[in-house]
């Protein structure tokens, strides 16, 4: 008895001491030894991101948990409260079940593949000195293609008539038909996604890479001559902050910044191909006109953001020194 | 270092470079031919002939693929999308993070976390609310629907006050004992001061500006509000029930589109690398 109160204190008291060391890394009060002491010029600062903030931020995020709760007329007269109806009548569809697994399928093999390739590249170009740079400026410039860019080269790779991808299916005896077989379909859209997703996490984990001090690396290539028992022992271990922040970006990008390459891919007819929890949020609420289910599992989708989000914020501060 | 290169770390890098390049390439020879040779033969990797005549037709045809629409002005439109995005975050983020990082005031740790509470929501998850507001606001159609509401992102805000925080302390101290008020600090001491930094956020926020879609999507009813990335949108709709579609021509347009921010990006390499594994965004 005493004992289970001891421990349930003891658990109490590490969370409220983590919840407010986390909180004081938040405040952006200490940092500043002088600070200015004028009550309105900072207002007249901070005037026009607050403005931005609360008309487009506040104003239509209120409004999307608001119309969660009502069914809006389709004509425009009026809309009827219907307190949790959307929300049940969103989940509890076949649809969003079947939507919701594709998504974690989907982030798990975008971020897994493209995590572990672009780690790959990283390590190896990090190794090589001949030809460094061109490698680098090859790999990287792949970043600044747009999503529906990449979704357009990525569907003439895939087409049915011209597409290398389909004659090199057909050489192994396989009938590619992107946007008419689920599966063919989400392959595509995986290769798509992950294509275009290399170059960040190249970006991230070389530079992670390079940040690894000369001494560390000579010690450790005396320590261990295998390359595998090195990278494993030392290398993973140095890269795994770098790892776990593109972990949660990754799972973001795949979750909502694939949204384009859905749309160029799938062209606005779904029919019964694979799409991610955002297109169908934004295909019931503009193709389908269902504003209250929309929201609802727009809802739904910034509790799954958020909790990511503060997940990365708080490995985000921890990470970050001040000079 | 002592550690021997393998001839197989270079065929990784080499077999890596060409699967995240050859679509590129690919792209950019298939835009030059003509589509009848596309559709029966496949896709190019060498360049062909049609190519001027494709991208003058592209750049200058009224009503190629999109109607009313030149591609000369979906160019125009995507630069001011991109610079005007990235003027504005700049701007607006160097002067939020200021007067949260040099200021001592009332509400300053509520609208810390006003502010930095975007962070947590991107645009995907509002976008039918967000949409009704721009329609009650009438901003549909307009640069201003287009650009505005995507600065209320912290992002660069962010960035900026950890900036602001690595300063050291000494400056502001010297600047006040020489009598600076906190308008002349920002203008000529801080604002100098981060002119890399600036430069850096400019070219990510550049890039995120011109590649947006989904936003432009919406926006945009008026064909001369079009950008690039809206317009790539278009001609996948005129495709659908066209015979032999114009490949040639959606590839000029995704050709067009990917020069300017790769061309940044190439061109600004190490400042962006900087930029973008320092603010983690």
């Amino acid at each position: 008895m005493t004992d289970m109160t001891v421990r349930t204190r003891s658990a109490d008291r590490a969370l409220l001491l983590r919840l407010r060391a986390w909180y004081s890394a938040e405040t952006p009060n200490p940092a500043k030894r002088v600070q200015f002491d004028r009550p309105l010029t900072p207002w007249l600062f901070l005037m026009p991101q607050l403005a931005v903030v609360v008309i487009f931020f506040y104003w239509p995020s209120v409004q999307a948990v608001t119309s969660s709760f009502y069914i809006e007329d389709p004509f425009g007269f009026g809309a009827t409260f219907v307190g949790m109806e959307n929300y049940t009548g969103a989940v509890t569809s076949s649809q969003y079940a079947g939507t919701a697994a594709f998504t974690a399928f989907f982030c798990i093999v975008v971020t897994a593949l493209s995590l572990g390739l672009g780690l790959l590249l990283a390590v190896k170009a990090d190794k090589v000195i001949r030809g460094a740079s061109s490698y680098k400026t090859a790999l990287i410039s792949v970043y600044a293609i747009a999503p529906p860019v990449a979704g357009l080269i990525g569907m003439m790779f895939f087409d049915m008539h011209m597409g290398p991808i389909k004659d090199l299916a057909a050489f192994f005896g396989h009938d590619l038909r992107v946007g008419i077989d689920y599966w063919d379909t989400a392959g595509a859209l995986v290769t798509i996604s992950v294509w275009k997703q290399i170059p960040y996490n190249f970006i991230f984990f070389l530079s992670g890479l390079q940040a690894v001090p000369v001494s560390v690396r000579e010690a450790a290539l005396i320590d261990a001559r295998s390359g595998w028992r090195r990278f494993r022992d030392v290398t993973l271990p140095l890269l795994a902050p770098t790892a776990f922040f593109l972990l949660v970006i990754n799972i973001t990008y795949a979750m909502f910044d694939t949204f384009p390459i859905f749309d160029v891919v799938l062209k606005d007819k779904p029919a019964n191909n694979p799409m991610t929890l955002v297109y169908k949020v934004y295909l019931d609420g503009f193709k389908g006109n269902d504003i209250g289910g929309s929201s609802a599992q727009s809802v739904i989708l910034m509790v799954v953001v958020a909790a990511l989000t503060v997940m990365q914020f708080r490995f985000l501060e921890r990470r970050v020194h001040y000079g | 270092m002592m550690q021997k290169v393998k001839p197989l770390d270079h065929l990784i890098l080499i077999l890596g470079t060409l699967f995240l390049m050859a679509p590129v390439v690919m792209a950019l020879m298939s835009s030059t031919h003509d589509p009848v040779d596309i559709h029966s033969n496949g896709l190019y990797f060498t360049p062909g002939s049609n190519g001027a005549a494709t991208y003058g037709k592209v750049l200058t045809h009224k009503g190629g693929f999109t109607g009313d629409v030149t591609g000369m002005t979906m160019l125009m439109n995507s630069m001011i999308m991109g610079i005007g995005f990235a003027v504005g975050k700049v701007v607006l983020s160097m002067m939020a993070a200021y007067a949260l990082v040099y200021f001592r005031f009332r509400f300053a740790t509520l609208l810390f976390w006003m502010i930095f509470t975007t962070l947590l929501l991107p645009l995907e998850v509002r976008i039918m609310p967000s949409y009704q507001v721009m329609s009650k606001l009438g901003l549909l159609n307009s640069y201003t629907g287009l650009i505005v509401p995507l600065l209320a992102s912290a992002t660069g805000t962010f960035f900026f006050r950890q900036f602001f925080r690595s300063v050291p302390d000494e400056m502001l101290e010297a600047a006040r004992i020489d009598g600076a008020g906190p308008f002349k600090f920002f203008i000529d001491i801080l604002v100098p001061l981060s002119r890399t930094m600036m430069a850096a956020i400019f070219i990510i926020m550049f890039i995120y500006g011109w590649n947006q879609y989904l936003w432009p999507l919406l926006m945009t009813t008026d064909e001369s509000f079009y950008t690039l990335m809206r317009g790539i949108k278009s001609i996948l709709q005129v495709w659908i029930g066209s015979q032999i579609p114009d490949y040639n021509e959606a590839f000029a347009l995704a050709v067009l589109a990917m020069i300017p921010p790769v061309a940044v990006v190439v061109i600004f390499q190490r400042m962006f690398i900087k930029g973008l594994t320092e603010s983690d965004k």
